[in-house]
């Protein structure tokens, strides 16, 4: 049986997460910041009585930062560790099969991108990026350090 | 077979362990029947086990253990101190290969005959010198409850689970709030809410363990030990009954530990050095525990030769810790404290016990990561006393919350010390280099801004912000200025992720009853990123203060405006927490107010039927460790500090006194009395017990006779006719001869002064009802 890919955009571009590690699609409505943490820590919100740390997927990708002011952002909820993170995107698109292993990708991608990258897997709707969830969340801190 | 063996391994680890009391108490009294024979079933059982799974080792021991045992069990033969250390060292020997099982090791080759030849009657045994030693509360040899195994781990998501409901009821009710139901649905949602409580409480009970499971292994420690240095020890312990969650068990074991080798190995000295000092041989070494509040204190006294603070100041010194300016102003708590410093150990040479010069600043780290507290006390010569406070759970921690701007905070209540108004009388600020400096009441300590730690837009003038002094674990303080201060909080606490804990400023995340989540912060950790250096700074703040002051030890308290509008001041530690709940739940009932809260009814003072009014009454829940009564009020005006006078009322009641608290009157509510009048009623004694107190002492009529009362007593004064129990004088007046059995002492400085000084510190309020109860309990026998 192949992988389920969970369909994102983030930053324009489509990607694929690894949908054994999405474990719902919220609507994030509150978001509380968190003052100090790292820039791609958007805050914390709050999910059927637990506590998600908001990851913004575009700063963690060093492509700007979301727009979180007009309200209502779609995210991806992952388990890390033991710790739940919302991962704000700009749209779920859909649940999609993956047809291949996946490839190195060879062109130069963004450093961002890069980072996160795990390779390109084919899917029926063409080639997609499939993104580490845990380098995401480690936003571009870890590679400084 | 594995799983059988796995069976095996478990239960004799558990008798093992349960044998450690035993053991030593056996070989204190060889003549002890129920000892012996619990000691026989132990190695019995493994005899029995072994020859089934093919131990041989194992089998030769028991066996021959079993015996020996036997012999004495049908009186051929008399226990004596070879027989029992030959008996010691075979089930020492059976443990190690139970360890060996477990881990899955082949079993270690070696010999044991020398071992059995030492159950032979007449045998040399192993050159082990009999220790007397003795465990309180090791009698029972009651049938044991029904249990099951489970892992910590099952439970522990067993909790995770109940506190999510908790969250998620809190939610519902938010939810519910907002839109109108039915009365139906409120109905059932009350009755699952209670449900829920009620599965809180229990679950939360079976995290909770006796800490004698900590204690049981502690004689048999100190009995090895002290045979191994050369002491005579005699172990006491008490209150092994407190209970405190399994985790906070296993964080302390190790520095209880240390603290008592350390005490056997450097407090209590050799025989001969005993005798020389005019002490009893053998050295007395107290463990006991108690709750106070949301607190355990555990108390580890030795009676031996005490910490030398002014040694411990010239290796601070010479190690460079400390420089000699700052070590001329250094109390005699403050030199004591030196020995929490890393690398710093008086003892004269390492021994394999301890010494090494790390230890107890890694004993206080590590109490200090569970939210406790280590204090040091000690007399050269007379002893030390270790006190370890710790909270009762890890995951309920009681919190004030804060904000700036629109954004809420929580702070432990824990390393709260007091909260003032930046533009109150006794407060000052300034600004030097950039850096706050707040002065309060004569105090400098060093002052943060919440707002600039945090990067936030604050709306409020600095001078109208509440400064919150704040103690992080070691000693040191700062004050650190916050918008606002909202409420006490219980709140369960989750660990936050790595990417926030990263920042060093937060302890974890927890929700808000209107589901919004909220950062607990580290008090510790503000500190560090707001610049603010812990370490030399309480010495520094003492300079600003001068000698004069430093005698006089401010009572925090809780102003608030009572029912009857009166300006009223309650003391800060009695105060658990702060309800709101409908008039309908107050009723007279038994012959007085009572209140509703959840699922408690408890006595309610502060109020008088037609006063309550008509919708929500805001009420206090006083807790005194045992019992809890509420105690209804108006507004809660302010945190403050008593330092001034108190004028004490005539006579004993609601009113213990009068003094200027912020500038402006106040009543002391008394604590003592308001227990000793609704809850020590129903728990006075019909034989009393008579208590004689000077009649013309006000502290001893006001502050200290309701607690006696409550204690159980009845007062007579000076001249009264009454054959007395106990007797409570201030250190240095006369006593008549009265027939008293006890007589308490009560000294007015919180140090004890010389050799032989039992007097209690009058306000160690602990201390006293310790010595009551005892007194009390004296006559009993």
């Amino acid at each position: 049986m192949n992988e389920l890919l969970l369909v994102v955009t983030i930053g324009g571009e489509r990607v694929a997460l690894p949908s054994a590690a999405v474990e719902s699609v919220v609507e994030l409505d509150t978001l509380i910041p968190v003052p100090r943490a790292a820039p791609h820590v958007a805050g914390l919100s709050a999910l059927r009585s637990r506590v998600l740390t908001v990851v913004d997927c575009m700063r963690s990708l060093e492509l700007g930062a979301t727009d979180c002011s007009d309200g209502i952002r779609e995210a991806a909820v992952v388990e890390l560790d033991g710790h739940h993170y919302a991962l704000i995107v700009d749209m779920v698109e859909d649940v999609v099969e993956a047809l291949s292993d996946p490839a190195p990708v060879r062109a130069a991608m963004g450093p961002g991108w890069e980072r996160v990258s795990e390779g390109m897997v084919e899917t029926e709707t063409g080639p997609l990026l499939l993104v580490d969830v845990a380098a995401l969340i480690a936003g571009a801190e870890r590679q400084a350090a | 077979m594995d799983d059988l063996i796995a069976d095996f391994v478990a239960e004799c680890r558990e008798m093992l362990e349960a044998l450690g009391g035993e053991i030593v108490a056996w070989e204190a009294e060889p003549d002890d029947r129920a000892r012996l024979d619990s000691i026989f079933r132990f190695v019995h059982t493994v005899k029995g086990n072994c020859g089934f799974f093919e131990f041989p080792r194992l089998e030769a021991l028991s066996h021959a253990a079993e015996d020996a045992l036997a012999d004495v069990r049908a009186g051929r033969r008399q226990p004596d101190g070879p027989l029992v250390s030959a008996v010691l060292a075979i089930i020492d020997r059976i443990g190690e290969m139970v360890a060996a099982i477990e881990a899955g090791e082949e079993m270690p080759a070696g010999d044991d005959s020398a071992l059995i030849d030492a159950l032979a009657p007449g045998a040399e045994g192993p050159a082990t010198p009999l220790v007397t030693a003795a465990a309180d509360g090791h009698g029972k040899s009651s049938a044991a409850p029904r249990t099951i195994r489970l892992s910590v781990e099952l439970l522990d998501r067993v909790m995770s689970t109940v506190s999510d409901m908790v969250l998620a009821r809190n939610e519902l009710a938010r939810r519910l709030r907002e839109s109108p139901t039915d009365v139906p649905v409120d109905g059932a949602f009350e009755r699952l809410s209670s449900i829920i409580a009620e599965m809180r409480d229990a679950i939360t009970r079976t995290r909770m363990q006796r800490i004698e499971n900590l204690f049981v292994g502690l004689p048999r420690m100190v009995r090895d030990l002290s045979a191994e240095l050369g002491r005579q020890v005699l172990v006491d312990i008490e209150g092994g009954d407190v209970e405190l969650d399994r985790e906070m068990i296993e964080m302390i074991r190790d520095p209880l530990t240390h603290i008592i080798r350390n005490a056997v190995d450097h407090g209590i000295e050799p025989p001969a050095e005993r005798l020389k000092a005019g002490k009893r041989e053998i050295g007395i070494l107290s463990v006991s525990a108690r709750q106070s509040g949301n607190q355990i204190l555990i108390d580890i006294h030795d009676d031996g030769r005490g910490i030398d603070g002014k040694k411990l100041v010239e290796k601070a010194i010479a190690a460079g810790t400390v420089d000699k300016a700052d070590a001329a102003q250094m109390t005699p708590r403050e030199q004591l404290a030196l020995i929490f410093e890393a690398g710093l150990s008086t003892a004269k040479e390492v021994t394999a016990i301890s010494g090494r010069g790390v230890g107890m600043d890694v004993v206080r780290s590590n109490v200090e990561r569970i939210g406790g507290i280590v204090e040091v006390d000690s007399k050269p010569g007379e002893g030390t006393r270790m006190t370890l406070r710790v909270p009762l759970t890890l995951t309920i921690i009681p919190a004030l919350t804060v904000s700036i701007g629109d954004q809420h905070f929580a702070i432990p209540r824990s390393a709260i010390e007091e909260i003032v108004r930046a533009n109150g009388e006794s407060v000052s600020l300034e600004h030097l280099g950039g850096a706050g400096v707040a002065t309060i009441r004569g105090r400098r300590v060093p002052e943060i801004s919440l707002a600039e730690i945090l990067g936030l837009d604050s709306e409020v003038d600095e001078m109208d912000r509440t400064l919150i002094v704040l103690r992080p674990g070691g000693g040191d303080v700062y004050a650190l200025a916050v918008d606002r201060i909202h409420d006490h909080e219980e709140l369960v606490v989750k660990p936050a992720a790595p990417a926030v804990m990263a920042t060093g400023l937060y302890a974890g995340t927890t929700l808000a009853d209107d589901g919004s989540p909220i950062l607990l912060f580290d008090a510790a950790g503000l500190a560090q990123v707001g610049g603010v250096k812990l370490e030399q700074q309480e010495r520094a703040a003492r300079i600003a203060l001068g000698p004069a002051a430093a005698a006089a030890k401010a009572t925090a308290v809780l102003l608030f405006r009572g029912l009857d509008g009166g300006r009223k001041a309650l003391r800060l530690a009695v105060v658990e927490r702060i309800e709101e709940v409908p008039v309908a739940a107050i009723k007279q009932a038994a012959g007085q107010l009572r209140v509703q809260v959840g699922e408690a009814i408890l006595p309610l003072a502060g109020a008088n039927v037609g006063e309550l009014g008509q919708d929500k009454v805001r009420v206090f829940r006083l807790n005194d460790g045992v019992h809890e009564i509420g105690y209804a009020f108006a507004e809660v005006l302010d945190f403050a500090t008593i330092d001034n006078d108190v004028i004490h009322a005539e006579r004993p009641g609601e009113v213990s006194g009068v003094s200027l608290v912020n500038g402006e009157p106040a009543e002391i509510v008394d604590a003592h009395w308001l227990f000793a009048n609704h809850v020590g009623r129903a728990a006075r004694a019909t034989e009393q017990l008579v208590c004689r107190l000077p009649s013309d002492d006000p502290w001893m009529q006001n502050m200290l006779r309701p607690m006696v009362e409550a204690a159980g007593y009845r007062v007579v004064g000076d001249h009264e006719d009454a054959a007395a129990d106990l007797v409570i004088a201030s250190k240095g007046s006369e006593v008549g001869d009265d027939a008293a059995k006890k007589t308490i002492w009560l000294r007015t400085e919180p140090e004890a002064t010389g050799k032989k000084d039992d007097s209690i510190y009058r306000y160690d309020r602990a201390g006293l009802l310790m010595a009551l109860k005892s007194a009390g309990a004296g006559r009993g026998k």
